[in-house]
């Protein structure tokens, strides 16, 4: 016998008629349980939050001096000006960047492991989502999620700057001319929005791939899982080979491509500046990270599957 | 209507069997206990139905492959399998939101009206609930879902006796009708006796008993025997012989309730009397497989 799912049997007559089942379209399961993981792990917006208010609150702090380093800086030349001024923005950005990947790693480290942790992974599977649906969420928060947030408050965070920056020359009696002259913010904004879609969603993806994976299979300590394997691998490859092809790859894939004017290292602030997105999209290292984080959410997937509260 | 139909279900770990080839047959409109000790398979059977493990053997939850479908079956089926389950960061208005968005037959006016006669707000998460109120709120979820197979796995396990009242009555009043079928197991017996339509006692991944109510309350007798006729008792092969404050026991499988009250006072005898008898016995043990095995 297979019934469809909407098929009802016939209702006892003691009971009232229920509500006609709602077909429930796939989108809305995904996205409530993208939501989901929103409600579980707050850090994902508290954690760049806090930096952004810290970073608002230290450069209100450094304002005091900022008439008579202005002055000074106005008597260099345009480029070491405009060095100057962009300074505080650029930090502001990398900061959060460097918040969001790091609340991006431990995010997905706890993902899969967390809900057989506290056994409210048999609570989910008592719903009709499937481990395809969960598992996709999940990837979903570092991958999608995170770098557009983080974009958000990236944004608002240096616009802000930008207003007690003006205020504060405004109320000395100064210029804001050159700030916003020098200022080019717009142009960072697409740079930050490219940068942050482009290494932090697909060039880290088998990254974050690879830690669901172990959050998905570790009985206890994923963090210690996830890093062993790489560092054993990067051992016996210098002890058996005296190579480190191994280790470069995976600075490279923390790093950053490769950009025609860059070394590794000083990546953020290279593609910053200087995006090469057919360069970035036609790097073979890019789609084979892509094809691995393809099969890393794949075993994640089964195993999320056949795992048991622990 | 077939519910459950399980044919040489099986399930291993290792060199470990934990469910050894059962036979299970239900139909729609009964409330089955599943009772056995501990390890005796019974959450690993729950499991396999509810396509959380792998297993040998056929094996149809209303119509479905558990293993296959889980997702697909999960529309028609319900299970509160511990009452730890629900994560504790979780909000009480998040819980119905959640269930409401990727749950088609879920009533979440039904949810509320329940929760609304419980000391539960909708702003509680689930860490500042007592146990016995996480109980109450999973079964609100769970009662508002339209679902035709509920499987409770331990669901009033320490909860104190109040609750574990009150979950059956609300589970007997507020939820159950003949288009639904209950599976539970616990450690509880005796305040399921009133609850069940059909009771199986599963023990090393074997069936050793399975009956409905009305056959149990028919077959099995217990009498306190008088001791001048304990010998003429013990010729009528009880199952099982105890001693309660000085008088014998005897619990008889199958003997003429006329014949046993010339031999002393006749009661039924409660689940777990019969489950000490059946469990502590190896004899009737299988005797009463092979009766079983039969249905």
């Amino acid at each position: 016998m297979s019934t469809p799912p909407n098929a009802m049997p016939p209702q006892s007559t003691l009971h009232a008629q229920p509500p006609a089942p709602r077909a429930i379209p796939p989108t809305q399961v995904f996205l409530w349980s993208v939501r989901r993981e929103l409600w579980e792990y707050r850090s994902i917006y508290i954690a760049p939050l806090i930096v952004a208010a810290l970073i608002i609150f230290g450069f209100l702090i450094s304002t005091v001096h900022l008439p008579s380093k202005m002055r000074a800086a106005m008597a260099l030349g345009p480029m070491q000006q405009q060095e100057f001024i962009e300074k505080p923005y650029d930090f502001a950005a990398l900061l959060l960047m460097g918040t969001t990947f790091l609340v991006a790693i431990f995010y997905s480290l706890d993902a899969l492991y967390g809900e057989r942790r506290d056994r409210s992974i048999l609570f989910w599977k008592s719903l009709p989502v499937s481990d395809v649906t969960t598992v996709l969420s999940k990837a979903s928060i570092p991958i999608v999620v995170l770098p557009l947030l983080t974009f958000v408050i990236t944004f608002a965070t240096q616009w802000i700057m930008l207003l007690i920056n003006s205020a504060v020359l405004i109320a000395n009696g100064m210029s804001v001319a050159p700030l916003w002259s020098h200022l080019t913010l717009v142009h960072t904004f697409f740079m930050i929005f490219y940068h942050l879609l482009a290494i932090h969603g697909l060039w880290y993806a088998p990254i974050y791939a690879w830690l669901l994976l172990v959050s998905a299979w570790a009985r206890r300590a994923p963090f210690l899982w996830a890093a062993l394997p790489p560092l054993v691998i990067g051992v016996l490859e210098k002890i058996a080979f005296n190579s480190s092809h191994f280790v470069s790859l995976l600075g490279s894939s923390v790093a950053g491509p490769d950009e025609p004017t860059s070394t590794a290292g000083q990546m953020s602030m290279d593609a910053l500046t200087q995006p090469a997105p057919s360069h970035f999209l036609l790097s073979p290292h890019l789609w084979l990270g892509l094809a691995t984080a393809a099969i890393f959410l794949a075993i994640a997937i089964r195993l999320r599957r056949n795992r048991e509260p622990i | 209507m077939t519910v459950i139909e399980a044919r040489g279900l099986r399930k291993t770990f290792g060199t470990t069997v934990a469910v050894d080839g059962i036979n299970l047959h239900v139909d729609e409109g009964h409330i089955l206990g599943l009772i056995g000790p501990n390890g005796a398979g019974k959450s690993t059977a729950l499991n396999a139905i509810l396509g959380l493990t792998q297993y040998q053997g056929e094996l149809r939850v209303l119509g479905r492959e558990p293993w296959t479908e889980r997702e697909l079956l999960m529309r028609d089926v319900c299970f509160i399998a511990d009452v730890a389950v629900l994560p504790r960061w979780l909000r009480v208005s998040q819980a119905l939101d959640y269930v409401e968005g990727v749950h088609s037959r879920f009533d979440r006016a039904k949810a509320e009206s329940f929760l609304a006669k419980t000391d539960i707000k909708p702003t509680s998460k689930v860490r500042e609930l007592s146990k016995g109120m996480v109980t109450q709120l999973h079964l609100a979820l769970v009662m508002a879902i339209d679902a035709r197979l509920l499987v409770l796995d331990e669901p009033t396990l320490g909860l104190d006796i109040l609750y574990r009242k009150q979950f059956y009555d609300s589970l007997l009043n507020d939820y159950f009708d003949r288009s639904r079928t209950i599976l539970v197991t616990t450690h509880q017996v005796d305040e399921l006796q009133h609850v069940l339509t059909d009771l199986m006692f599963i023990n090393r991944g074997r069936i050793v008993l399975a009956c409905t109510m009305e056959e149990f309350e028919s077959r099995y007798l217990e009498v306190a025997v008088l001791p001048d006729k304990l010998a003429a008792a013990r010729a009528l092969k009880p199952i099982h012989e105890r001693q309660v404050l000085g008088r014998s026991i005897l619990l008889f499988d199958g003997v003429d309730r006329q014949q046993l009250a010339a031999l002393g006072d006749v009661r039924t005898p409660t689940i777990a009397d019969l489950f000490v008898a059946v469990m502590g016995n190896p004899a009737s043990q299988s005797q009463a497989h092979a009766q079983g095995a039969t249905r």
